[in-house]
């Protein structure tokens, strides 16, 4: 078996910020097989109403400690918030493909990793797994204001280079994390590599912008899942040759594989 | 004490337990072998297969509502040649009955499918003549004579056991259970699920792109039950019983109300392990009851 379904103990449920919260967990079996930007299917009610589990990105791996940073959305991740240590938390996983940042080293690639909002929390496993091999990891984090910025000081301390931008101006550069990128974009600089999680509006943006430039980009993408395993065929989107399914052939998309205009 | 025995035979099906998969919620059972022991269930039912690939219908494709799900998925899938060549070989590693679920636009359809699905290792054959995603198959399991001459002419051309798949959109269960019977089929399963609606009270859009999509999921348990209660007395054959069952109590009714099987549908995306449970729970109530095999509990509604 490569996926597993388990109910372990929550060892810390956190609020980061505000509708923020971070969920703290040990499952040695999730652990060994977790890749940055694959996901976990959680059952957040005990009951079957909310029916459906939630896809939430892994954002970290310690050891054999998960940690699961969310933003309350809806009733799903409302119930989750109110979980306490030692309530217990139902867990499939892990799902999808991850991204794919070992091309970095023969390429000669410097990986630049965009989050917008809530989109930072599978990229802080990514940069964890970047500085293990390299020391010009960049991270771009862009939210409305300041305190929806999230892992700035935890990425710092992992060695990164660390932007910020609120559209507000309460932290970094008054803007978003587009204009960010576009500032470490360049004719003569296109040995990079993109990994951007966030809002679909930034995404596109980020498309459009790296379609100039002709840079190789990764995109993590998000849809309401049922089975969350490839089965149900519910979460599909539009692709170069087709439908693909985002739990199952994603969450990681090539940026240029997707049909943007149907999103 | 006797030994309790959980096989069951549905018009010559050999299952070593009467838990088996419904059709779309299973896939071709190859996803769900990286997370479970797939040879739990006793028959694997696969995702509707048609004569030509489907793309399906546009996102979005699922709403959750109240202990239940909204689908429009629109039968995607690869098609009966990927599925002979690339599915079906792979699914025949494991030691359990298949049962390919298939469907068509007309009567040609179904007969051509039903010939190709011949000779190639399936245990059987569900006519899914009652999506409610699809623009022209859906009525046939809504009028009687349609589902009669559809089954009576697939019935011709294979040997396969035939198993019919209604639907609960209509007027009354037991004449088109009445029709795939007297048509030549060997059972029938249902429901499949209830036409339903939801909307987005702030963009008063339809929130499926497809407007209407088929309700599953626990909420439309007591509206299966009931038909399947109804559709058993009326016929002979065997009948299985599927609609929001998630525990074994949930199954246990089922057969009580007359159904010889039951299926698993949405229950697979929630708690892929539900299987097992409610085999376990089914031999303590067999135990607690007295009850020897599972035909014993059929029916037995007081």
């Amino acid at each position: 078996m490569k996926i597993f379904s388990v109910k372990k103990e929550i060892i810390e449920n956190k609020k980061i910020s505000a509708g923020c919260y971070r969920i703290t967990f040990e499952s040695r079996k999730i652990a060994c097989m977790a890749k940055p930007g694959q996901f976990l299917h959680i059952k957040c009610s005990d009951t079957y109403d909310p029916l459906l589990r939630r896809p939430i990105s892994i954002h970290s791996v310690e050891n054999n400690v998960i940690e699961i940073l969310y933003k309350v959305v809806g009733r799903g991740t409302g119930l989750l918030s109110e979980k306490s240590c030692g309530d217990s938390i139902d867990v499939m996983g892990p799902l999808g493909n991850g991204f794919d940042y070992q091309s970095l080293v023969t390429c000669h690639l410097s990986p630049i990793l965009v989050g917008g909002g809530i989109g930072i929390a599978p990229l802080y496993f990514l940069a964890r797994k970047l500085v293990e091999k390299y020391s010009n990891v960049t991270v771009l984090i862009g939210a409305d204001a300041k305190h929806n910025i999230l892992c700035v000081d935890k990425l710092k301390k992992l060695g990164c280079r660390v932007k910020v931008s609120t559209n507000d101006g309460s932290t970094g550069i008054n803007g978003t994390v587009v204009n960010l990128l576009k500032k470490e974009l360049s004719p003569e600089n296109v040995k990079l590599k993109i990994f951007a999680c966030g809002p679909i509006p930034m995404l596109k943006q980020i498309n459009r912008l790296v379609s100039v430039y002709n840079v190789s980009s990764q995109v993590s993408l998000e849809k309401r899942m049922a089975c969350g395993i490839g089965a149900c065929m519910g979460c599909i989107i539009k692709v170069k040759n087709g439908y693909k399914r985002v739990c199952k052939d994603g969450p990681v998309f090539d940026i240029k594989e997707v049909i943007w205009e149907d999103l | 004490m006797k030994q309790l025995s959980l096989d069951v035979n549905i018009a010559g099906i050999k299952m070593k337990n009467p838990v088996m998969t419904a059709s779309g919620t299973f896939g071709y059972g190859l996803e769900y072998s990286q997370l479970i022991d797939i040879e739990n269930f006793g028959a694997i039912v696969t995702k509707t297969v048609t004569l030509e690939p489907r793309i399906g219908n546009p996102q979005p494709r699922i709403v959750e509502t109240a202990s239940g799900m909204l689908n429009s998925i629109g039968l995607q899938n690869p098609g009966a040649k990927i599925f002979i060549k690339e599915k079906l070989p792979k699914l025949k590693e494991y030691e359990v009955p298949i049962i390919a679920n298939i469907s068509g636009r007309n009567e040609t359809d179904f007969v051509k499918l039903a010939g190709l699905l011949k000779d190639i290792g399936l245990s059987g054959l569900e006519l899914n003549i009652s999506c409610p995603n699809v623009e022209h198959s859906g009525l046939f399991a809504q009028n009687a004579d349609t589902t009669y001459k559809l089954v009576n002419k697939v019935r011709k051309v294979t040997g396969l056991p035939l198993i019919v798949k209604l639907t609960p959109n209509v007027t009354d269960v037991t004449l088109i259970a009445g029709a795939a019977e007297d048509g030549g089929a060997d059972a029938i399963s249902l429901i499949n699920t209830l036409i339903g609606m939801s909307i987005d009270i702030q963009t008063k859009k339809p929130k499926l792109a497809n407007v209407v999509g088929g309700l599953s999921g626990p909420a439309v348990k007591p509206v299966a039950l009931r038909m399947v209660y109804e559709a058993s007395k009326k016929v002979s054959i065997p009948v299985i019983g599927m609609g929001g069952i998630v525990t074994s109590d949930d199954a246990i009714e089922f057969l009580l109300a007359g159904a010889s099987a039951v299926a698993l549908g949405t229950v697979n995306f929630v708690n892929p392990n539900t299987c097992c449970e409610i085999i376990d729970g089914i031999k303590i109530y067999m135990r607690d009851n007295k009850f020897n095999k599972i035909s014993d509990i059929t029916g037995r509604v007081k």
